[in-house]
């Protein structure tokens, strides 16, 4: 059967190219980077290559790179590593150290600082609008002088909005608290310059990017106050312990050359697919809306609720028609979450159910678009046929 | 202004292979070799798991050991997953855990609280399974839902009607669950090892090489952990933001003598003889529970014996509503043996029943299931 891959914020395929790169670094060029020998001189290289690719595409220098095994590490090290060293300065403070943070990260910043909480840290979740953005009066309003980080995500891995990252930036500075971002789901899609947007830490991770699973990197700005979150050696500057995935990070770096360099392609041209997508769709069934479509977006993130349909129902006939994308939250068993992102924004419970995400990548063509423009509005009408609440849906509106 | 006709004229693209069948699949035996039947015959299968309840919640009841074979449990999904893998066909797990809640647990654990006997089974077939989830398979493509219930279906061509009969193997049926199936449902589903053994069910899951071949029966309710739903109910109604008062209530003879304190008339079912919480001389067994005055009536077995009883919700299913009495057999619990019986129709959906002679703990809650041999004549609540 022909599969159509529209789930490209879940997770990207290895470019060839980038699997080139790094097969030579599984059996060949074996060297352990810390060792002083020739092997591991090569290795050394090929990783140090790298950092410079995955700096050079967020705008840092090499030095503030630390490779990790991926988002969900770098999130946990920046947030607990904050955190844990402003605790350990500030011993006279009466305070309790304070967080703040948005009701739409994901699960690996969200429940981060819910662990936080659980320790006794204050945590300031921010509300979004009715797409998904801040409000800066009320980051401003948030602040504390008990405040020590704000950690508010760059792109939304749902909705595509980008968060007014800037300004943020320039408000931390201000009142000199630390600022961290989770860029996964904006790296290689939007241009990133850490100084622009005055990012004391930033999160990235590799499989979003057309990398392998498993590797990612926290940028740190240097002099930033971290504690480590591993222990062990002195690998990366003893910041991040543990032999370094040298293949991994090989690929991470290749891939990232790549991105700076298509990224304006890619963007224009998906944006273009993406929109024409979303307007496809917004004619072909009927009452069906965009989530978070006014604010500024990844180009190729959409997000439509389809009223009247349970999403989980019309992603597994659409999987069974051969289009995959994606609904919610896959939690432990497999099944499908409410989403947290768009209760967030308002929706009601049986909203957020009847939403369904799209998201395009490098590979995705004319003909991906033309067939999810074929079955999606084929498979909601057939589901809403069954469905018991759409006629009142019908009616109401 | 829209309306439904407009979809209705869309082009929708066939179901992706003809006669697909979608099977509930728990993680267990019986519904894994559903799948490998179906697959045997040549059929396109697809599998869905419900993922029902959310084993993290009311901690308090987890104790020490680990999670066991619940049908709810992660192990029971990848049990699923796993079959699905090894005979190679589609497999998804869908979310039921607001429906299962509010049509299979709340409702249970409130008729405890009322001094009744519930069958959470009977409301998870009729109201889950059978309900959101057959829509469900039917709205990604699929014509029917199988199943592993111990139970058949046979479509009565000269009524008209889908007929529920008792499964082959008299130690496996499970029909007493299955009554409230409508006409409809009826005929959107199928039971493939209703003919069928247990131990030739197990016998074609060790053929295949079903990783669950071994795999206990499950026994328990799936959402009640050991089998408390005592515990469960207290941590329930805790976690509900309503916490069961120490209920304490009085302990009556049938002479309206207070022989005795309980703690909550949920502890107690009809019939019951354990844990009343005194020694008697004779043994004394539960007659009635009246919730309202939090009281518990106890006398001696002889007390228990009814002849005539009351049910509502009744579902007709191998015959249309009978305008007058028809002569059947009844059975008014899993393990009891159907005894015959004059059925009276009270209105659509009320009857009275008349055993020939008195039955033991006719009790509130539980089904009264009318038989006409293997046919299932219809079903009711017991009030």
């Amino acid at each position: 059967m022909n599969r159509v891959y529209l789930d490209y914020n879940a997770t990207t395929p290895v470019e060839p190219e980038v699997l080139d790169a790094m097969l030579p670094y599984f059996s060949g060029e074996f060297g352990n980077a810390s060792s002083i020998h020739t092997f591991g001189q090569k290795a050394r290289a090929a990783v140090e290559t790298a950092r410079e690719h995955v700096a050079a595409l967020i705008g840092a220098r090499p030095q503030d790179i630390f490779f990790t095994s991926g988002g969900t590490e770098s999130d946990n090290h920046a947030i607990f590593g904050i955190v844990s060293s402003s605790v350990a300065t500030s011993a006279s403070s009466t305070g309790k150290p304070h967080v703040i943070t948005t009701f739409v990260e994901h699960e690996a910043v969200l429940n981060t600082c819910q662990a936080l909480e659980k320790q006794g840290v204050d945590v300031t979740y921010l509300h979004v609008d009715q797409d998904g953005l801040i409000d800066l009066e009320d980051l401003q309003a948030a602040l504390r002088k008990e405040t020590t980080l704000i950690t508010i995500m760059h792109a939304n891995n749902e909705l595509g909005t980008v968060q007014p990252l800037e300004e943020v930036g320039r408000i931390a500075e201000q009142a000199d608290v630390y600022f961290h971002t989770d860029a996964v789901q904006s790296a290689g899609k939007i241009p990133i310059d850490v100084n622009q947007l005055h990012l004391d830490l930033l999160s990235l991770s590799g499989h979003k990017l057309y990398a392998p699973k498993g590797i990612g990197a926290l940028y740190v700005r240097g002099g930033t106050l971290l504690k480590q979150l591993l222990y062990g050696g002195h690998h990366q500057r003893g910041m991040r312990p543990g032999t370094e995935n040298v293949a991994g990070i090989v690929g991470f770096g290749k891939a990232a050359e790549i991105a700076r360099h298509a990224l304006a392609n890619d963007a224009k041209r998906l944006s273009a697919l993406r929109d024409q997508l979303e307007h496809g769709l917004l004619h072909r069934v009927p009452q069906s809306r965009i989530n978070g479509g006014r604010a500024p977006r990844t180009p190729n993130t959409a997000n439509l609720v389809f009223p009247g349909v349970e999403g989980e129902a019309l992603l597994i006939a659409l999987d069974l028609k051969g289009l995959a994308c994606s609904t919610g939250a896959a939690c432990s068993s497999g099944a499908v979450e409410p989403s947290h992102v768009l209760t967030a924004i308002g929706l009601p419970a049986e909203e957020a159910r009847a939403s369904l995400r799209f998201s395009l990548g490098r590979h995705t063509t004319q003909a991906d678009i033309d067939f999810a423009l074929r079955v999606v509005p084929a498979a909601v009408a057939q589901l809403r046929q069954l469905s018991p609440t759409y006629r009142e849906v019908a009616k109401t509106t | 202004m829209t309306t439904a006709t407009q979809f209705d004229s869309l082009p929708v693209e066939a179901a992706t292979r003809p006669g697909l069948v979608a099977v509930a699949m728990s993680g267990g035996v019986d519904s894994s070799t559903v799948a490998a039947l179906l697959l045997q015959q040549g059929r396109p299968v697809v599998g869905l798991t419900m993922q029902l309840w959310n084993q993290r919640r009311l901690p308090e009841l987890q104790g020490d050991g680990p999670a066991q074979h619940r049908c709810c449990s992660l192990d029971d999904v990848y049990d699923a997953k796993a079959v699905a893998r090894h005979l190679n066909f589609p497999h998804y797990v869908v979310n039921f855990e607001d429906q299962f809640e509010s049509r299979v647990v709340r409702p249970f654990v409130d008729q405890y609280l009322a001094g009744r006997t519930p069958i959470a089974c009977a409301n998870c077939n009729t109201d889950v399974k059978f309900e959101p989830l057959l829509r469900m398979a039917r709205q990604i493509g699929a014509e029917r839902l199988a199943t592993g219930h111990y139970a058949r279906i046979r479509k009565n061509e000269e009524t008209g009607r889908y007929e529920l009969l008792r499964a082959l193997d008299d130690t496996k049926d499970q029909s007493y669950f299955l009554w409230g199936l409508s006409q409809e449902q009826l005929s959107r589903s199928e039971f493939p090892l209703g003919e069928l053994t247990k131990e030739e069910v197990r016998s074609l899951a060790r053929r295949v090489n079903l990783p669950v071949a071994e795999k206990p029966d499950s026994m328990e309710l799936c959402f009640v952990p050991n089998g408390n739903y005592v515990q469960f109910i207290d941590a329930y109604s805790r976690e509900r933001g309503v916490p069961l008062k120490d209920a304490e209530g009085e302990i009556l003879n049938e002479d309206g003598e207070i022989i005795g304190h309980h703690h909550g008339v949920h502890n107690f079912t009809i019939g019951q003889r354990r844990g009343l919480g005194f020694a008697a001389g004779k043994p004394l067994y539960v007659l009635s529970i009246d919730p309202e005055r939090n009281r518990v009536v106890v006398g001696e077995d002889d007390a228990l014996r009814k002849q005539t009883f009351e049910v509502h919700g009744v579902n007709w299913i191998s015959i249309a509503p009978p305008s007058g009495a028809i002569r059947a057999t009844v059975k008014i619990r899993h393990k009891h043996e159907p005894a015959p019986a004059t059925v009276e129709p009270l209105d659509e959906t009320r009857a009275r029943i008349t055993f020939d002679t008195r039955q033991r703990a006719i009790t509130p809650g539980q089904a009264a299931v009318f038989y006409d041999g293997d046919r299932v004549f219809a079903g009711a609540w017991i009030r």
